[in-house]
């Protein structure tokens, strides 16, 4: 009896070393980031499991888990998301190797996370109602009565509280809430997220939006090129497009580090830094010169002068977003 | 009044009834599943007053403010507005379906059910994208201008169109299983129409409006989806944002303790509408059909009511998902399978389905047969936290299965069936207390005077005599479960796709083309689980 539960405890620890395996909780979608997995595992061998959710609600979860999260790798959309988890301990420092192939401003300055790709937080508008040099040249200027009842935007969506918090740590709080202020007067009208804020930039409901820039291009995939929506950078001013990153961790308790290590690897490899540039047209941030050519380039986007790692105080963005009565 | 003075003798007697046979003392196979259930059910309550206890004084700064206490407000208006709308709409076409002569009656009466089938943020999205400013109404009938759908007016309406069905369902199975022999004892004792329906017909109703209503109210305050699409802040969307933006589990268990208080509210008002005593079917074996109602001049109203409702809650999403999918074909999107998938949700709806009417029964059975404290405690205990966010629950239950249950059972089928069980519970358990209480003890009695075992009793007499509000609960539970959420998303096994997830992960991404599948498979497993299930009920009936 004794040797048959050797030999079946042999058999499982040996069936286990020999499939090599890596759970992933994705915070970013399957439909950006399925097929790239997909590509990873057959490629590279490793046994792949993958949950996908909301980033938030992902983080969340690791940290419900603690110290028992199945969880090797962590993909969020946003650096506020991978800041929560890094604070609670629960990530390790990321190799030297993987670091380097990223600019200083897309990666955490204590290691703990790396970026994969970019998106800048741009002004969407619709082309048959506005000029764009009609726009204001700063971010203030959307604050003037002739927006009024023109404007969306998704103040409760992690990428426009991430350009907040920006906004807070360049000009302090009390600049941050005026801001909010004045563009609430506006009566701009709130949306959940930013999908519905293109679709309505589309339909002429707004004539201008606060969003992401690549999902203009995804509608103009699937509704077609003439679309009439476009970005508009806003060129003056110490705040202008924010790029945040979609980015990779390993958590401290994983158990199969190596195969993490190899799939952020892929993850920045120019075959899957090519895919997220066609695909997804965000930033490669591996290879920028792989993006979109419709793009404006990397480098000619302003960002604000801080380290991503450090807007990851969304809770005081969300304090004041609601001392402000916006949320 | 004779007929009056019948009634409340009649009343009486099975008054009577009832309590000579509370002074029998519960058996533990019904006492050991009921407690368990309740403590099941108290779990999330456990987790929120550990997360609750970590708050740290910021918390009383996001919660003590006017935007919260509009939360509260628009909270409350909703859930009154929506179940006030859901109990009329849900009760007149339950009437109209099962008690008069219009046109393709059993038809209308399964597919009236059926704007059960979608999950609120399709129903949202679909009711943006045709009523919409530039919408498809607004293109079709060349508009520019229409009225905002955002705010109270969207949510109300969109909530009460896809939730009035558990009105309707709940009602549409005390009709049909009526006893007619009273109300034809007060017809020929000369009563009206209008006077017999309130005197005779919605006291009988009343355990399953109030079952039904109850189920509309607890849907709409655990509501995400329709709100924020709808952009109406609700405590349930406030509770979202807590998460979303700063990981701040505190402050979302104090949203979420509020909510439990309206629960409470809610379930007080609940016992204090429920009737003292409820009539009892006297129909031995089976019930004769009752007579139709000949609707008369009425007639083309009752049916412009069907196609009315019909049309704004079927065949309006379904035209949406339609037009999504052939605008992705257009575009050559390539359309994403849901075939694979279906039976991930249907496996998954089914075993929890079945889990919660196990435990439902006993549960039930205990609270109508032995009313007391233990009674009471089991009850209250299931509905306490059943108007929480998905999220909620799911995050207490990753919590509790991480650090308490062996590590192979964390993000199991067995987990994820546990949290759909907790979560749905009272959509199992208005249908089968009601049918409890309308099963006379008499049968039973007499059963055991003429010297049938205990299991002979429940086999013969007490198990057929459930048998519509079993099916009837399981299929809430399983509908329901079909279009969940956040809790598979966060507990079922790695990789275990549903059709909801699918669609979620497709739509949050404006990938509209690709949700189109799953959606419509959803709606077609779904519709087609309504269709088998009542049409089942119905020759049991019949």
């Amino acid at each position: 009896m004794k040797k048959v539960i050797t030999l079946l405890l042999g058999l499982i620890m040996a069936g286990s070393l020999w499939a090599e395996s890596l759970t992933i909780y994705s915070g970013r979608n399957e439909n950006l980031i399925g097929p790239l997995v997909e590509k990873f595992k057959s490629e590279s061998g490793i046994d792949v499991h993958i949950r996908y959710g909301k980033t938030a609600q992902m983080a969340a979860t690791i940290l419900e888990e603690g110290k028992k999260s199945p969880a090797d790798v962590f993909l969020a959309q946003d650096a506020g998301a991978l800041g929560a988890v890094s604070k609670a301990g629960l990530l390790q420092a990321l190799p030297e190797k993987i670091l380097a192939k990223v600019a200083t401003r897309f990666k955490a300055k204590n290691n703990n996370w790396v970026g994969i790709s970019g998106r800048a937080f741009v002004v969407v508008y619709n082309t048959d109602k506005v000029k764009p040099e009609d726009l204001p040249k700063t971010i203030e200027g959307f604050t003037a009565p002739e927006f009024k009842n023109r404007m969306g935007w998704a103040p409760g969506n992690g990428s426009f509280q991430a350009f907040v918090t920006a906004y807070r740590k360049v000009h302090g709080d009390a600049a941050a809430e005026s801001w909010l202020k004045g563009i609430d007067a506006n009566a701009t009208k709130q949306y959940p997220k930013n999908t519905p804020i293109l679709a309505a930039t589309g339909k002429a409901e707004i004539d201008l939006g606060f969003a992401n820039h690549y999902y203009l291009y995804r509608f103009k995939a699937e509704q077609g090129e003439d679309f009439p929506v476009a970005i508009y950078l806003i060129p003056e001013g110490e705040i202008g497009p924010l790029v945040n990153t979609a980015g990779a961790s390993i958590l401290k308790t994983a158990r199969n580090k190596a195969a993490a290590e190899k799939f952020i690897n892929y993850l920045l490899s120019e075959d899957a830094q090519k895919y997220f540039a066609e695909s997804t047209y965000e930033y490669a941030l591996a290879f920028p010169e792989l993006s979109d050519s419709r793009l404006p380039t990397l480098d000619s986007i302003r960002t604000p002068d801080l380290d991503l790692s450090d807007i990851d105080d969304l809770e005081g963005t969300l304090i004041l977003l609601q001392k402000a009565g916006i949320l | 009044m004779i007929w009056k003075a019948r009634l409340s003798y009649y009343k009486r007697q099975v008054y009577f009834n009832v309590n000579s046979q509370g002074a029998n003392k519960a058996s533990w196979y019904l006492i050991l599943p009921s407690a368990l259930l309740a403590a099941s059910c108290l779990l999330p309550l456990a987790y929120l007053g550990l997360r609750a206890m970590q708050a740290d004084p910021v918390v009383w700064q996001i919660l003590w403010r006017p935007k919260s206490l509009e939360a509260l407000w628009h909270s409350l208006l909703l859930t009154a507005t929506v179940t006030f709308s859901s109990v009329i709409v849900g009760l007149t076409l339950a009437w109209i379906s099962v008690r008069t002569n219009i046109a393709g009656r059993k038809a209308w009466s399964i597919i009236l059910a059926l704007p059960l089938v979608f999950p609120s943020f399709v129903g949202a999205y679909t009711f943006i994208a045709a009523f919409g400013s530039h919408g498809m109404i607004a293109n079709l009938l060349g508009i520019e201008k229409m009225p905002s759908v955002y705010g109270f007016w969207g949510a109300f309406m969109v909530l009460s169109l896809f939730s009035y069905p558990y009105v309707f369902l709940t009602v549409r199975a005390a009709l049909s299983k009526m006893d007619p022999n009273i109300e034809e004892a007060a017809r020929t004792m000369g009563k009206s129409q209008g006077a017999i329906f309130k005197d005779i017909i919605l006291p009988q109703l009343n355990p399953s409006i109030q079952s039904g209503a109850l189920l509309v109210a607890l849907y709409t305050l655990s509501d995400f989806g329709a709100v924020s699409m709808l952009q109406f802040d609700t405590l349930t969307r406030m509770i979202y944002v807590q998460y979303e933006s700063s990981f701040n589990r505190t402050g979302a268990a104090f949203l979420a303790l509020s909510l439990v208080a309206i629960t409470i509210i809610i379930l007080l008002l609940n016992r204090a509408l429920r009737s003292d005593r409820v009539v009892k079917s006297s129909a031995s074996g089976k019930i004769r059909p009752p007579r139709m109602l000949k609707l008369g001049r009425w007639k083309i109203p009752a049916l412009l009511l069907c196609i009315a409702i019909l049309s704004l809650g079927l065949i309006l999403p379904v035209s949406v998902i339609v037009y999504w999918m052939l605008e992705g074909i257009n575009n050559g999107e390539f359309l994403y399978g849901g075939f694979g998938i279906i039976t991930n949700s249907v496996l998954a709806s089914i075993l929890a389905a079945i889990a919660t009417i196990a435990f439902v029964i006993p549960s039930s059975r205990l609270q109508t047969k032995y009313p007391g404290k233990l009674a009471n405690f089991t009850e209250n205990a299931a509905y306490l936290s059943s108007a929480l966010p998905g999220i909620v629950i799911a995050l207490s239950l990753v919590f509790f299965s991480i650090h308490a249950l062996p590590g192979f059972l964390y993000q199991s089928l067995a987990v994820l069936v546990f949290a759909y069980m907790i979560h749905f519970v009272p959509h199992a358990m208005g249908c089968l207390r009601s049918s409890f209480e309308n099963i006379d003890p008499n049968f039973e009695c007499a059963a055991r005077n003429l010297g049938a075992k205990e299991s002979q009793v429940v086999k013969s007499i007490t198990l057929p005599l459930l048998k519509p509000g079993v099916i009837t609960g399981a299929a809430l539970v399983f509908l329901t479960c079909m279009k969940e959420l956040p809790a598979t998303l966060l507990l079922a096994p790695t990789g275990f796709d549903t059709l909801a997830t699918r669609i979620w992960s497709a739509t949050e991404e404006g990938f509209f083309a690709r949700a189109a599948t799953p959606a419509l498979c959803l709606v077609l497993v779904s519709g087609l689980s309504i269709w088998i299930i009542l049409s089942q009920e119905d020759e049991l009936l019949s």
